[in-house]
Formats: C-alpha cells, structure tokens, sequence
C-alpha cells in the first residue's frame, strides 16, 4: 500500500469533527445527522449500528464525500474529504453490478479508474489485472465464474463480488453499507468469514453500517451505537474478541450480553412514537 | 429451436395467406386496377419496371440513409446533453416535446424554401424524422441511471466523463438500438414525405408521378419497394441489437454464448 497517503497526525484515518447534515430548508427542514464526531484509527474496523434513518449512511457518504456535511468538518487521512488521494472501496446492499460486463470485468472496473491503475489498465488488463481479479474472486469462492454475467449468479455470489471489486484497487477505505442485508442467514455467517479473512490480510480502515448487532461484534473492532432524530452516536465501545473470531463465539455469554447490552441501548435511545 | 422453427414457418404461412387472400379479394368483386391492383400484377409491374425503378430506389435508399446517420449523430449528442444533467433535462424536455410533436410533413415546405428541392431537403426530413425518438431515448437512459451505479464510480473519484463512457452509455445502449429501429423507419418515412412534395428523383418521387397518371399497379410497386427496404433496415438494426446488448435481454443463447 501507498504509505505516502497515510497521515502524519498520530493514526487517525477518518475524523469528523462536529460535523451536521440536514436537508431541505425552512420548516421542511430535515436533520439526518445531528452534530457528530468520530475518529477511525487506521486499519481499525469500525461498525456504525442503529435503528433505520439515523444517518449510518449519512456518516458512509460524508466520509467518501459523496455529499458535503452542511456544518462541521470531515478529514480523511489528515486532510479535508476529496482533498487527499485515498483510495476508497464501497459496497452496498444491492451488489449494483454492471450487467453488461461480465464479473470480471465488473471486479476489474476500479482498476479502469483509480489511479495509478488507471494509466496501466491498458496494457494490463489481459494479464496482470485479469489474475489479480481472478485470485480475489477465487479467495471469495467465486473461482471459475468469472466469465458469468451478473444475471447468471445468485444474490449471495454477486456479494461476494461486489466484496471483490471493492477491494481489488487495494483500498486504505473500506465503505461497507449493509453489504449483507439482503442475504439468508448462513450466507450471511459464510461472508463474515470471508470479510473477517480479507480484512486481517488486507488491513484496510472499515467502516461498516449494518442492522445486525451479531454481524458488528462478529467483525468490527469497534461498534458505534447510534440513535435517530437526530442522527447521533450515543456510544463507541470496543469489541474485546480475539481473531479470527468464528460462528461459535457468537454464541458465548459474553458475546450475547454485549449484544443484548447493544439492544438495550438502541431500544432506549429510541423516540417516543409519534402519534399518527 | 424446434419451436423458432415452426415460430418463423408460421410468420411465413401468414405473410403468404395475406397475399393470396388479397389476390382473391380482387378476382372475387371484380375490383379494378385503377381501385386496388392485384399482388401478381403488382409483382409483373415491379419486374418489368424494375429497370427505370432502380435508380430511384437507390436514391430513397441513400437520402434515407444519409438522413438516418445525421439523424443518429445529433440524437446521441443531444440525448446526451439532455440526460447526463438534471437542469438540461428539466430545461429542454418541454421544447424537445414541443417539436417532436410537429407533423414533419409541415415543415418539408421550410426545408424546400430555404435549400431548394432535391436531395438536401429529404435527407434534412428524414434526419427530423428519426431524430426525436433517439434523443429521447438515449436522454432517457441516461437520466435512469441508477444512483448506487453511479455512487460506486464517484467513491473511486470517477470523473463525469468516466461515468458516462463506463456506466451511462453502455446502460443506455438497449434505450438507444429499441430507438434505432424505430427511427430507420421514421427515416424512410421523411425521405418519402419530401420525394413526393419537392424532388424529381425517388421512389416518393415516381408513386407521386405514377398515382397522377392513374398508374396504381407502379404506385404498389413503390410501396412495396418501401416496405421490403423499411423490413431489411429494420432487420439490420435488429441483428446489430442482438448482438450488442444481449445483456439486457438475457436470452439463453447469449447466456450460453
């Protein structure tokens, strides 16, 4: 990975510093993030947890400045978002693969953009690029389906290569919203594995946004609890578990107790139901 | 395959049933050339004619397609402009609406008036003719990109050109070759309208002449002329589909292919 672009000011990759975002204006007003701030250590795997509409994936677009905070600052790796030439991965729930290529080429298509890939995807997008995509789809479990459309895989295998082609430009950002939301749940479970595997060999800085309180404390290094109107992190606890953390563990009295202490928070957090 | 087989024998059963249903339409009431000529005298008329036809269908064909590929590059490059931004869409869809749906028939006088009859005005017409449903096609796909394709180029800093030449265009190819066919047929359309208003040369030209001759097997002759190359035209542009955006139909052959 490209040192170069790490940042200098201690190891913090990611910070946002009282940063806001609302919509519209006047009295159609919308807070989707109340004031936040949040600072991702790099390499670190950080999971944003949360009931629906309570800016996880507010704080996600900030980060790969995809929207503007309307108030406060967003610094990756040091410098402000867009300003510094970091390397960002995202996927999302629906795997949004390109239909007309084939999933290797989808896997392959960063390397079409990003810099410095992109002056040589040219000359080696038969040969070096071709393997390199091959061997991550093969580490996923997609080994041999790389000539398939996206049509012709299930949700769970498109996925994996959505996983793929946001890694395969070596990211130092890893943007993952609810990659596995929409999948049954041993599918789920086998791609926890597989993300825990490509994350302790690749290092990139996580941030992940997910519904599933198991799914956070199975990957993440760190869960942010957050609470909606406002958007807003009412707690950042570490996950102690050592890696490679398996299914089983999950089922320990004290992997549950975090969960359910998890539970508890948001339950609480949550805003009294308006009356309708 | 057994089944496109007996699919295509039965197109063929049918397309032959009407001709003869015709033929016998006209021996059964007696009805006179002058009225509705019969197929075989139309096919006599379109073999011993063929020779003066010619020339003339060249040139329909060739206004048509000159027309048709002016039509296809200032449809790209406006559908383009129009799609690829909210403003321009919001902004020019109303008068893009407005002048697609002028009868094109009423503005061939303009053309004539300002370049002469002949050539210049029909392929002008024809290029009219095919231009809107591509623009609107192509304006369309485009403006219907999904935002999470989109938002998965702008996390890699994808620039707006990128977007659009790896995510927008290939998108819109299936909104752009439906349009194609449509539009060559259109083309053919225009080419005809202006042959028969204001030119001395194709086939729009010789049914104009021939109908005020009351010579209404040739003036069949013409239509069928028009109709097997509107077919052919229209049959290219299929193949050229087929062939490029498979994807969007997701046929077994191209599955397996």
């Amino acid at each position: 990975m490209n040192v170069e672009a790490h940042p200098r000011t201690g190891h913090t990759f990611v910070e946002l510093e009282k940063a806001t975002l609302t919509y519209g204006r006047g009295d159609r007003q919308i807070v989707a993030l109340g004031e936040t701030s949040l600072r991702v250590d790099e390499g670190d795997f950080v999971a944003l947890v949360g009931p629906s509409g309570c800016g996880k994936s507010t704080i996600l677009k900030l980060v790969t400045g995809l929207i503007t905070a309307s108030t406060g600052y967003v610094y990756v790796a040091g410098r402000e978002v867009g300003a510094a030439p970091v390397r960002v991965g995202m996927a999302f729930q629906n795997p949004t693969m390109l239909p007309w290529l084939t999933v290797r080429d989808n896997v392959m298509m960063p390397l079409k953009i990003v810099p410095p890939f992109r002056q040589q995807y040219q000359s080696k997008k038969k040969t070096e690029f071709r393997d390199r995509a091959e061997a991550l789809l093969k580490e996923v479990g997609l080994g041999g389906f790389g000539d398939k459309h996206p049509w012709q895989l299930s949700g769970g295998m498109l996925q994996r290569a959505s996983l793929c082609r946001a890694l395969i430009h070596e990211p130092q950002l890893l943007m993952l919203d609810e990659p596995f939301g929409a999948l049954d749940q041993f599918t789920r479970e086998e791609l926890w594995a597989v993300m825990q595997a490509l994350w302790m060999k690749l290092k990139p800085t996580v941030v992940l946004v997910t519904h599933d309180l198991k799914e956070a404390g199975y990957l993440a290094t760190r869960i942010c609890v957050m609470r909606s109107r406002p958007g807003q992190i009412i707690d950042d606890a570490p996950v102690p578990f050592a890696r490679p953390r398996t299914i089983d563990m999950s089922y320990t009295p004290e992997f549950v107790s975090m969960t359910q202490r998890l539970r508890e928070l948001i339950i609480s957090a949550r805003p009294v139901k308006e009356t309708v | 395959m057994e089944q496109g087989l007996r699919r295509r024998l039965w197109s063929a059963v049918f397309i032959v049933g009407f001709f003869v249903l015709w033929e016998a339409f006209c021996w059964a009431f007696h009805i006179s050339d002058i009225v509705l000529p019969k197929p075989s005298q139309i096919i006599v008329t379109l073999v011993t004619r063929m020779p003066a036809l010619w020339p003339h269908t060249v040139q329909t064909l060739y206004t048509t397609l000159v027309g048709f590929a002016l039509g296809i590059l200032a449809g790209v490059a406006l559908g383009v402009i129009v799609g690829s931004s909210r403003l321009a869409y919001d902004v020019a869809y109303p008068l893009l609406i407005g002048f697609a749906s002028i009868p094109k028939v009423a503005v061939v006088p303009i053309f004539v008036l300002w370049f002469g009859s002949g050539a210049v005005p029909a392929i002008l017409t024809a290029m009219i003719m095919s231009l809107f449903p591509i623009v609107v096609n192509v304006a369309t796909g485009l403006a219907t990109t999904e935002p999470e394709l989109e938002d998965v180029m702008k996390a890699l800093r994808a620039s707006k050109l990128d977007i659009l030449w790896n995510v927008g265009l290939p998108r819109t190819m299936p909104y752009f070759f439906a349009s194609l066919k449509v539009a060559v047929t259109l083309a053919f359309v225009g080419t005809v309208i202006s042959e028969t208003v204001a030119s001395n040369r194709g086939i729009g030209n010789v049914m104009m002449i021939a109908s005020s001759n009351f010579d209404v097997p040739l003036v069949f002759a013409g239509l069928i002329i028009l109709a097997i190359m509107g077919v052919a035209l229209y049959a290219v542009f299929s193949l050229i589909e087929a062939r490029i955006t498979g994807w969007a139909h997701r046929k077994d052959e191209f599955a397996m292919g």
